[in-house]
Formats: structure tokens, sequence, C-alpha cells
């Protein structure tokens, strides 16, 4: 129960004392990574060179050169400085954006050291990051509509497979639109599963949805290895080409990494403004989040809890479904066994990391998204340390941060409980 | 003019209870009809029915003389229909004009949310009925009294003209009561007609226009508060005479058990919600500690069983210092704790009642032997337990969920009374529990008394506090305003004081009593009103969620 | 209530592990869970018939025709899948006959191999079963089996000259305590700091793949190859086949039993079961009855962990005998799904292992000989753990009546902040 706070003293909340010193020594230790780890294996005259074009633009921007070894000190001082000042004083509500900007600073550090002594295309990088980052979005995007609605929803990695699947052989039969179609009708499909399962039964959700990410993998697997080995008409839909957005795709830099790519993409851009909109702005997301949070609540106002949950696990459903799409039509151009290879479940951890808002979770896709880049590039860029550790590092970080950071986050209150209607 | 509502032959069967059984009842325009009934009466039930949340299984149902099919809430609201419920339905996460809005949104373009001519409006019904809100606080920021009035205003909001309020008192002080029943007049002089419930007799011959009696689910009588006293009401409610008075022997005071000097305590947001207590319970005494809910008593009895950590003073059990022990090391000193929230807390709902009665001290001999439980001793003392507690259950190993609130209620008792202690802490012991029950607890924690234990009573049922104990402390905002003996203390003085008015000569903290200083009756209702007004348009502190 | 007369006449009775599960299972209704089996392995047929190609190549000229060999398909596969699990009646009654040893090995073989199949799933599911129990959604059975696999298979070629009763504990010790460690971690983090296990343990997961990337390409790779595997452990160290060639029925299955009693025993007679219980139960209730959650919390998790390590074990040190990387084939949801159908019981869990084990052995005959990709026993799964989770849907279909008490739910705790 609320107290009357207005006349009492405030004390320090519990548990934000160690979550300032947590990020504190988090930066630090970033700051002693990049010094250890980068500055001390770097040869004084060593020179980077980032090359900001990632191609096909007219404009050609000129290499950004510099000598790595300042750089890099001043990067790991910064960090220093930021971590002394966080475990000093602590940056209050700022303290998420400073992670970030701390971030954005050893990943700096850390590519000037991959690229020192050679080139490194930076722009291509950033490019791929966001490319990576689409699927886990729309993952995250799924979660968040279920979710929000009160439903957990842990088969968006069963149902972007499906999806997939579904997308690539319809795609090879009738063409990519109505492949993307298919497959978003797919993800829907189960979703209905799902939320049949856990509406109307009161099935457990987590039960539920480890149900359709068995049979998702299971059915799969099945028709890949019966009928597409086989029949290989049935599994070459091609790809969606690049939409170059006219104007915006000739500014210097940010042009092409931003402004040419495919549906995919932009599909989620839009989804991502949409459902930020759409939740927080108009009646239906009202309605979806008074059902998440507090079922009777909305019941009593005369809110179908019921229907609300069903459109919410059905549009989720879809939305998984296109970044299911997007794996067969948007990237591979062909459907390979287990081929989302867990993308829905880091999905799932963007969703929980942005805290269940379309733009935390965007931020979160972001992270990942750069992790998977690396994981497909540093063999080709040939690092000095075992790629392997480099790779962890992303899922470490999600770690700490998890306890440092987010801990227990706003998870909507009802989320998880099957809704009874009493007395009837 | 036809009645604006009439409930005909209302019969609803839970599985195993005939929660109403035929009831008839009648709302004029302009009535406040009171009603009463125990708890599980059945009361909850038919305004459920009326509200369309639950179907009657038989009956009908007439407004203003039309019979009306109502099968879901929006019906309800339709027909002019708006309830209060027991427990708010309010969603915490969201702002005063979500809440209200929410089902019935004022709209831009393309199902955009109009907030502000919402907001418009809230501010018009709450200037309307003196009902004080800021359309813009978050509701996990008002006091229990704002989100009542947040309630209201949401059937407003819908134009409702039946009102059903569903014990909206049980949360209130005496004062905030007082406070309410001022805007059930104004509502009732603009035309609206309220069903007001309670199981309070006081209140009911205070407001009322009419009475109902209900008991097991059927129409006992109807009165008005001219023909019925007290007395009579009570009887009516529990079909037989009662005497809630417990008699009891004079106290034989011993040491003192607990002694509690200075302590703070912060609540989950790190409020300080016990502010600088000092009290000591002595062997052989019950010690009550009353006030209205929300006022740092739960954060109290946390620390003092060792289940919260303390900010600052000290706690001693017997003759050990245990500001900082664990609960295990509490318990094993002799404290016994009857906790606030029995399922949440008290009880494990799916383990078996053996389990239960076993929750605290199933580590020790003979539950025990190393590390290996001894099932068999532990269902033998169960049995025992279960007898002499007189529990009803088909068997110890019944899950606890499938028992009765109060028989739930006598499992944690059983448990907490068989050890040899020293201390009984008991918070809210008897809260939604059937008069059989009440009477059973309030007999064994005498019992408990008189066998020299010490105990420590909080609740928010003044007649329960004033009943059993033998000194008084009243907590205000986490401060104890006044001690005193319950020989003659009298239900308004103690009510003033848990509105945290302090009449001349009392000894209280030197800050409200300064501020306090002699505050007659008529004055202390405006301050607390004032008050209510400036707590709910503090700007919130918090982050939004959006 | 019925259950009130049994316990004064037979107190005794209800203390066996068997009957406690019998007990749970038949408050509903026992005949639920195996309908349940039945109707998942009917509808796998379906899907087997009606994906069968001669259906479509046939079904312009002959509907009846296709039919029929559709259900000729789904019966060829039943048929392979029960001598591919159980072995080939034929053959079995030969090989009795003949009285010959390899005979007698070939036509046991399947039976005893099913068995063999299912020592991981028992301990991945007692794993995650565990972590139920103590309210922890254990997502990670994959990533600690897998560091599991890792130890032992390192115990298991590095130490040499150990006689077999030290090196075996250890190798298998070592197992469990890699399990423990990944499951440790997640644990600590819960208990301490809220962070959510499930996303804990995902991660830990996708850390251990890498882990044991580099490992296999670095200092656990075999020496004469460029390949990502490990040496083969030294013969002191695995655990001892009880036939000879081609079966490799292990000593691990009779591990697993045990390991099942001991959960058992551990979750239902002793003190540290009960807090655990407990604190799954309901945590506000443990914390006022004054057990220490953080202790529960971390050691339920690490016991998990350790399990699921075992089940890593067990497959390098009874089966591979040497680790290369994808030899885990998604144990982390086949043990998610055991534990459910289980219902967070030991007995529960070994006879759902069982189950999956002889499926899945079964499967590899009927994908020789009925060419049905063995992935139809995952939708077989799917399927079971479906209808055993929402109970109603096989009453609607048989027409039974609900029980009179409400089935004891599968519930886990979701997000669990
Ligand atoms: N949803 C329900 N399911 C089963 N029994 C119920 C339900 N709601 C109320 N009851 C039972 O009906 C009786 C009346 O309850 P209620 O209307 O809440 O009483 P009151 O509001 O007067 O305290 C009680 O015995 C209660 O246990
Ligand atoms: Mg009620």
């Amino acid at each position: 129960m609320s107290t009357q706070a207005s006349t009492i003293q405030s004390v320090a909340p519990q548990g934000t004392a160690t979550r300032r010193i947590v990020m504190g020594l988090v930066f630090l230790g970033l700051a002693a990574a990049i010094w250890f780890l980068f500055a001390n294996t770097t040869q004084a005259d060593l020179v980077t060179t980032f090359t900001l074009n990632p191609g096909g633009s007219q404009f050609n921007f000129p290499n950004l050169g510099f000598t790595t070894l300042p750089v890099l000190h001043a990067l790991a001082s910064a960090c220093a400085l930021i971590g002394a000042f966080q475990l000093a004083r602590g940056f209050g509500r700022s303290t998420n954006a400073v992670l970030g900007l701390v971030a954005a600073l050893f990943i700096f550090a850390f590519l000037s050291w991959v690229a020192s002594g050679t080139s490194l295309n930076l722009a291509g990088l950033l490019r791929a990051t966001l490319i990576r980052a689409v699927p886990i979005t729309l993952g995250a995007l799924s979660g968040i509509l279920c979710e929000r609605a009160g439903v957990v929803n842990i088969a968006i990695e069963g149902m972007m497979l499906t999806s997939a699947m579904v997308a690539a052989i319809f795609g090879s039969l009738y063409g990519l639109w109505v492949g993307l179609l298919a497959g978003v009708l797919a993800g829907g499909l189960l979703a209905v599963v799902h939320a049949i399962l856990s509406i109307k039964y009161k099935t457990d959700q987590i039960v539920s949805g480890t149900v359709i990410n068995i049979f998702s993998i299971g059915i799969t697997s099945f028709i890949s290895a019966k009928f597409l080995a086989s029949y290989r008409y049935l599994n070459n839909p091609g790809i969606f080409s690049d939409i170059q957005i006219p104007g915006l795709v000739d500014i210097p830099f940010l042009g092409p990494i931003l402004f040419s790519h495919n549906i995919f993409f932009f599909g989620m851009v839009v989804f991502l403004v949409l459902l930020h909109f759409g939740l927080f702005f108009t009646r239906w997301g009202l309605r979806l989040r008074s059902v998440g949070e507090h079922p009777k609540a909305a019941d009593t106002l005369g809110i179908n809890v019921f229907r609300t949950r069903y459109m919410a696990v059905i549009l989720g459903g879809m939305m998984a479904g296109f970044g299911g799409a997007y794996f067969t039509l948007g990237s591979v151009g062909r459907f390979d066994e287990v081929m989302t290879a867990g993308r829905g479940f880091i999905g799932l951890a963007a969703m929980i990391f942005g805290n269940w808002n379309p733009f935390g979770a965007f931020g979160a896709g972001l992270l990942f998204g750069f992790a998977d880049m690396l994981a497909a590039r540093l063999a080709i860029l040939g690092v000095r340390v075992p790629s392997e550790f480099l790779l962890m590092a992303p899922y470490v970080a999600t770690m700490i941060v998890l306890a440092g950071v987010v801990g227990r986050g706003q998870m909507p209150a009802a989320d998880g409980q099957p809704y009874e209607k009493e007395g009837h | 003019m036809p009645p604006v509502l009439e409930l005909r032959n209302i019969t609803k069967r839970f599985p195993g209870v005939l929660a109403n059984d035929h009831i008839d009842l009648t709302l004029n325009r302009g009535e406040i009809h009171a009603l009463l009934g125990e708890n599980g009466a059945g009361k909850t039930t038919l305004m459920n029915i009326l509200y369309g949340l639950y179907q009657p299984d038989e009956g009908e149902i007439f407004i203003n003389g039309q019979k009306a099919e109502i099968h879901s809430p929006t019906d309800a609201i339709n027909l002019g229909v708006g309830m209060v419920h027991q427990h708010f339905m309010l969603i915490p996460v969201f702002t005063v004009t979500e809440n209200v809005m929410l089902g019935s949104e004022s709209l831009q373009l393309g199902g955009v949310l109009d907030r502000k001519a919402a907001a418009e409006r809230i501010r018009e019904i709450s200037e309307a009925y003196g009902l004080a809100v800021n359309p813009d606080d978050h509701i996990r920021d008002l006091p229990v009294g704002g989100q009542q009035r947040v309630e209201i205003i949401k059937l407003l909001y819908r134009e409702a003209d039946i009102l059903i309020l569903d014990e909206p008192t049980a949360v209130l002080t005496p004062q905030e009561a007082d406070e309410l029943f001022r805007i059930m007049h104004s509502l009732t002089e603009r035309g609206k007609s309220i069903i007001f419930i309670t199981h309070k007799l006081r209140e009911v011959l205070d407001i009322a226009d009419r009475i109902t009696v209900i008991r097991r689910g059927k129409v006992v009588g109807s009165t008005t508060p001219k023909q019925a006293n007290q007395s009579k009401l009570a009887a009516m409610m529990v079909g037989r005479e009662v005497d809630l008075s417990v008699h009891k022997r004079a106290a034989k005071l011993g040491a003192a058990v607990l002694q509690v000097q200075d302590l703070k305590v912060a609540d989950d947001r790190g409020q300080l919600a016990v502010d600088g207590v000092s009290f000591a319970v002595q062997a052989g005494e019950v010690l009550g500690i009353a006030g209205v809910q929300g006022n740092g008593q739960t954060e109290l009895v946390e620390a003092l069983t060792g289940l919260r950590s303390t900010h600052a003073g000290s706690i001693r059990l017997l003759d050990e210092d245990i500001t900082r022990a664990d609960p295990r090391r509490i318990t094993e000193l002799g404290s016994a704790h009857i906790p606030e929230d029995r399922q949440r807390d008290g009880l494990v709902l799916n383990f078996p009642v053996a389990d239960n009665l076993v929750l605290n001290t199933y580590y020790q001999a003979p539950f025990s032997k190393g590390a290996v439980l001894q099932q068999n001793t532990i269902s033998e003392v169960a049995r025992e337990r279960v007898s002499k507690f007189d529990i009803r259950t088909p068997g110890v190993e019944t899950h606890a969920s499938s028992l009765s609130g109060g028989n739930q209620q006598k499992v944690i008792v059983a448990r907490e009374l068989s050890r040899p202690v020293k201390l009984v802490v008991a918070s809210q012991p008897t809260r939604g529990l059937d008069v059989g029950s009440i009477e059973y607890i309030h007999g064994r924690l005498i019992e408990s008394r008189d066998s020299g234990v010490g105990v420590l009573l909080v609740s928010s049922e003044l007649d329960e506090i004033m009943q059993l104990s033998d000194r008084i402390a009243v907590i205000y905002r986490g401060k104890i305003v006044d001690v005193l003996p319950a020989k003659g203390a009298s239900k308004e003085k103690i009510g003033l004081l848990m509105a945290g008015v302090v009449q001349k000569g009392a000894k209280a903290s030197p800050k409200v009593a300064a501020k306090k200083k002699a505050v007659t009756k008529k004055t202390a209702k405006k301050v607390a009103k004032k008050k209510a007004a400036t707590k709910t348009t503090r700007p919130t502190k918090r982050r939004k969620d959006s | 209530m019925a259950n009130q007369d049994n316990e004064s006449k037979a107190p005794a009775q209800k203390k066996s592990a068997f009957g406690i599960f019998l007990q749970e299972l038949g408050r509903g209704s026992v005949l639920v869970p195996i309908l349940a089996i039945i109707t998942g392995l009917f509808l796998g047929g379906l899907i087997v018939a009606v994906t069968t190609e001669a259906v479509y190549t046939t079904w312009s000229s002959s509907p009846l025709e296709a039919i029929s060999r559709g259900v000729d398909a789904a019966l060829r596969s039943y048929s392979a899948l029960f001598n591919g699990s159980i072995g080939n009646p034929e053959r079995i009654a030969d090989a009795l006959a003949s009285g010959e040893g390899a005979a007698l090995r070939r036509a046991f073989n399947p039976f005893l191999e099913s068995l063999t199949k299912s020592v991981p799933y028992i301990f991945a599911g007692l794993a995650v079963a565990l972590g139920f129990r103590a309210g922890l959604f254990n997502i990670g059975a994959e990533g600690q089996l897998f560091m599991g696999a890792i130890c032992s298979v390192y115990v298991g070629f590095a130490l040499t000259g150990l006689p077999a009763f030290i090196h075996l504990p250890l190798a298998l010790g070592a197992g469990a305590l890699g399990g423990a460690l990944w499951g440790f971690i997640p644990g600590l983090l819960k208990a301490k700091t809220g962070g959510h296990e499930v996303i804990n343990t995902i991660m830990m997961n996708y850390i251990a793949f890498r882990l044991s990337e580099y490992l296999l390409r670095g200092p656990l790779q075999r020496p004469d190859t460029t390949n990502p595997i490990s040496p083969f452990i030294e013969t002191t160290a695995q655990l001892p086949r009880f036939f000879d060639s081609p079966i490799r029925f292990h000593l691990g299955f009779f591990v697993a039993l045990a390991a099942a009693y001991g959960v058992y025993w551990l979750l239902f007679k002793t003190r540290l079961g009960f807090e655990l219980r407990t604190v799954g139960a309901n945590p506000s209730a443990a914390r006022y009855a004054g057990m220490n959650i953080v202790l529960v919390t971390v050691l339920a998790m690490s016991l998990s962990g350790a399990l699921a390590g075992l089940a890593g074990a067990n497959e390098v040190l009874g089966v591979n005998y040497t680790l290369a990387p994808a030899f885990s084939s998604g144990y982390g949801f086949d043990s998610i799904a055991l534990a459910l159908i289980g219902k967070s019981h030991p007995v529960g869990v070994v006879l759902a292992a069982l189950l999956f084990g002889f499926l899945r052995n079964g499967a590899l005959q009927m994908q020789i000989a009925a060419n049905v990709p063995v992935d139809i026993i995952s939708v077989m799964q799917a399927l079971i753990l479906a209808f055993i989770a929402a109970p109603a849907i096989i009453r609607t279909i048989y027409r039974l009546r609900a029980p009179a008490q409400q089935d004891d739910e599968l519930r886990v705790r979701g997000w669990g902040g």
C-alpha cells in the first residue's frame, strides 16, 4: 500500500547503491580491457584506417585514418573517467544512456584495434549490424505484443522457423510476395495454437510455447528432409532486392547505411514506430496493456480480455512470421534446417533487456546484431585473440547488465497468468 | 414512479455454496440502501450479478421498471450501473486519466487517445462532487483514499445512476469515512442512488436510508435506521445473540518481552515507513497497535519478525538484541508470528496441511533427524494439532488451498502457538474471517496472554483492538502518536488519533504534537480534507513507464 | 474426498515414490497420459500418411488407392518404429530358438539401445524437473550438458594410468561439476540480483557453445587432425558395457536410475528438499519460515546443472568416448518437455525419458526402413506434451468426464522476477 510519502523523509532506496557500484566496476573493467587487451598488444606506429563508404554510393567519403595507440589510450581514459565518476557519484537516471555511451566507446576501441595496420569498412559494419538486428528486433516486437497483453511467448523461435520454411516453399512456387504472406500467416497460425492452448485451455504459457518450439523444429526438419532435399525447386525462392529510398540514399555516409535495404528492414522500422505509437497513444494499446496489467480491472470496464489477448497473440505470431520470412526471403534465399539458430530466443532476451518497450528492444537488438555480425566477420578480419572469446562478450555483457541495471524490470503485472472468468 | 432498481429472486450457486438464495432487493431514486451482512454472506456475489460479472442461476433484474438483461459489465454500464469493487480495480502503472478513461476512451482521429479531453472531464467531475484528484498522477503513487476517489470518478465518468460501493470504508479512518459519507450525500442529492455494502453496524445507522440484512445468502430482514439499533442488527446479521466482547481477567504483568527503541524502517520504495517508534510489550499483556492500514504497521511487523532490515534503532526480544537477526533466529528465541497476508506469507497453499503445520520447525527434532525429514512424526503431530485446534480438514494430507479462510488461519495459529513462545506478533489475525473463527482466534490470543505470553496485536479493526488490548498504541504515518490504557479509551478518541489528530495534553512525538496542538474535532476534519487534497496533487516523482 | 480414508487406513503405503506418483497421476486419471501418448502417436502416423508421395501421385487416378497407400505407409512406419525400438519379434523368436550369442545380441540390441538412448534424457529431464520444483526455469540444460561433456572428456583423456574405479568416478564427477558451474552462475545471479534465470541460462548456453568451439580447436583438439574433435578417452574412464558389440548398453543407465532415486529422496525426504519445494511453491512463505532463499536457489540451480552435466558426461563416457561440437541434439528442449510430461516428479521423468528414448531409437529404423525422417518424433513429442498439458482436449476427444478434483496443473513460474 502506498504510504503518505510527502511528509516522510526518503532513505536511499535499497539496491541503487549496489547497482551504482556494479555499473562503475563494469565501466572500469571495460577501460582496463581496452588497456590490457588492445593497447598493450598494439605497436606504437600502427595506423587504423576506417573506410566510410559502404559501397554503391556516388559520394566518396574520405577514409578516416589515425594512429591507433593514442586513440586507444584516449578511449580507455574516457571509460575510466566515466567509471570513476560512476563509482564516486553515479549518473543517476542517465546511467543507462551512459552505459550505451561506454559500450559504444569500447566497441570503437575494439574496432580500431582490429583494424590497426589495416583498413576496415566501418560503414559496411554498421550496415551489417542493422541488418542483423532485423530478425532479433522483429522477434522482440512479437514478444512485446504478446506479453504486453499478458501472454508469455517463448515460441517466437518456433514461429520464426516454421514461417521461414513456409515462406521458402510458397515463395518458390508462387513468388516472393505470396511467400511472405504465407510466412506471416504461418506465424499467425502457430500463434492461434498458442492462444487456444494458453487462453482457452489455460495451459501454462511456457509449456504451450515449448510445445510449439518442439513441434516447429520437428515439422520443419521433417518436411525439409522429406521434400526439400529431393525437390530442389521447392526451396529456391530467391530474395527481395534492396530498395533505395530516393534522395535519402544519397546522404553521404548515412544514406547507404540507413536507406538502402530490402523490405524486411523497412518493415521493421515501420512496425517499430507503429507499435510504439499504438501501444502508448491509442485506444488499442491502452486496452491491450490494461489486459496485461490487470485483466480483471479491464473486464469490469467491459473490455473483452480473451478477445484482446487472442488478437495480441495472433498479431505477435504474424510479427514473428514476418521475422521468420526474413531468413529465407530476405537473407539466404533458401531454407536450411534450424536456420533461425536461436535468434528467436535472442529476440526474447532483447525484449526483456529493452524493458518491454519497442525502442528499448531495438537498442538491445542492435547490440546482439553487432555480436552476430562480428561472429560472421571476425574470421575474415584475422584477429589476434581467439575470436570465440570476443564472441562471448555480448552474452557476458548481457548477463552483467541484467544483474546490474535491469534487474527486476517493469514486466507487465499479469504476464504469464491465465485469466479466469468467474461465476459463469 | 417505479424503483430505480429491483432485484427479484436472485439465486446463485457456486460449487458447494449457495451464495445467493432467492434474494429480493429494491432501490429507490436518491436513496442510500445499505446491504449488511458478515463476511461470506453473499453481498459481493449479489452485486457482481447486478454488475454483469456473474450470471445468476435464477431471478430477474428490473431497472426503472424495465426488465434488464445484464450479461456483461458493458451491459451494466450502458444501463447506468457502476460498481466500486471491494478490491480496487485500478492499474497501478497507469495514470488516473488512463484508468478512468479505459473502456470508454475519448478519442481523436483514428483511435488516438485524447488524454487532454478526458483529463478535463475528470477535473470537472472532481470539482462538481468535491472529489480531489490530479488526473496526471499514477495510481501507484496515490494513498488508498485517493484511489477510492478515482474509483468513484470512474463511475461518474460513465454517467452511472446506480452506484454500488462494496465495503468502501474497510480501508479508511473514521474521519476519511465521514468524508466519503459526505460525498455519498452529495451524490444522492443529485439524483444518484447508492447501494452501500458493509459489515460495520455504526456506519449503517449513520448513513443509510434503508437497511437490508443478508445472512448465508438469504435476506433475513429489511429495516430503517430509526427502527433499528446496533444489537438488533448484529443479531440479524449473525443469526444468534452475539456477544463479541471478550471476557478476560485482569492482566498479570511480567517483565518486558519485547522492547523497541527509536526504530526506523524503510518501505520497498525507500521511504521511511516506521519513523522512530519506541514501545515495549510486557509478559501477560496484549498491546494493540491501532491505525489505518498503510501507516507503517506492515513494515513494523516485518522488522520485528526479521523479514525487513531496519534503518535505525534497536529491537530486543527477552535479553537478546534482534535488530539484525534473521527470521529463524527470532522464531527460535520464542517469537510467534501470525502474518498479515496468510496466503502469501503464512502458508504454502499447495502443500499438505501437515507440512504447513511444521513450516518453520521442520528442521528441528523430532521432525528431522540429521538431514532427513521424519514424515511419520510430522503426520502424527499434525493429526494431534488438527484435533486440538479444531481445524476442519478432511485429513492432514489435504492441501491447505482447499481449506476455508478460517481453517487456514487456524493452521497458522496452531503452528505458531504449539511452540513454547514468549511473544506473539499477530497482524490482522481475523481479517476476512467468519464470526466463529474470529471468536476462536480471539480466545486463543487471550489464552496466550493469560498464560504469561506477551501479545502484540496489529489490527485496523478498531473493535478488535478495543476488545482484546490491555494497552493501545496508535500509529500514524510511521509514528506512535499515543499509547493509552484500553480501559476508558473511547472509540472517538482513538479514531481521531488514527487520523493523526493529537489532543491537548497527550504525549506524542513533538513534531506532530506541535503542529496539531489543540485541534478540535471540527477543525480536524478540515485538516484531514486539506491534507487529502495536497496529497493527491503532489507531483509524481516516479518515472513514467513509457 | 477419497484420500482421507486411504490415509487413515494405510498411512505407510503413501510413502513410496511410485505410490506418490501414481496418486498424483491418479488424481486426474491415469487414462489421460496414456491416451495422450496414443493420440500423439496416432497423429504422427497421420502426418506420415499425408506426407507420403505415393498418395499424391495416385490421387488423381484413384483416391481410394491413394488412401490405402497412405495408410500402408503409416503402418509400415509403426512397425519399423516398433522393430527399431523394441525389437523384431520374429527375429527375437528365431534368436531365442537358435540360442546363438551374436544373433541374440542383434535381436535384443534395439531394446537395449533404446534404454541407452534414454540415459541422457533421464538426467536432463531430472535437471529441469529439479529446477521446476524450486521455482526455477532452467532453460540452459543444453549448455550445462555441454560443459559436463567437456569436463568429463578432458578428465577422461588427460589423466592416464589411473585404475578404472578411480578414473571413472573422477570423470563423471568432473562432468557433474562442469554442469554445476554452469547452473551455479545463473543461480547466483538470480538469487543475488534477481536477473531472470531464463535469459541468463540462454546466455550461458551460447557461452558454452563458443567455449567448446574454442576448446575443440585449441587445447582439447585431437593432435593428429584439423577437425574440431577431442582425443579418445582412456578405457579406464569408460562406463563399462554389459554386452559385446553391437550392444552399447552401459552402466550409465543404472547410474541414471540411481540419480532419479536420489532426486526423489532429496526432494521428498530431506530438509533441503522441503526447503527447495517451499521456495519453489511460495518464496514469501519460505522467507517467513526462516529459510535461506539465496542458498536454496543457488544450490537448486547448481544441482540442476550437475544433473544436466551428467547427461553430457554419460554420452561421452558411455557412448561416444570422444567429443565433437554438434553432439548434442536438442536435449535442451526435450528435457523441458520431459520434466513437464513427468509432472516434475522423478518417476514421471524416468517414464517420459524411456518413452523418448524408445521413440528416438525406433525413429532411426523408421527412417531406414520406411523412409520417414526421424524428425517426425519431435512432432509426436510436441503433440503428446500438448495433450498432457491441456488434458481438456483429451477429455473432449474421448468424452471422458472431468475429474472431481482439479488436476495437478503443469505450472512453471514465467520470468520469475
Ligand atoms: N467465484 C467464486 N467461486 C466459488 N465460491 C465463491 C466465489 N465467490 C464467492 N464464493 C463464495 O460465496 C459465498 C459468498 O461470498 P461473497 O459474496 O464474497 O460474500 P461477502 O461479500 O458477503 O463477504 C462465500 O462462501 C464465498 O466463499
Ligand atoms: Mg465481499
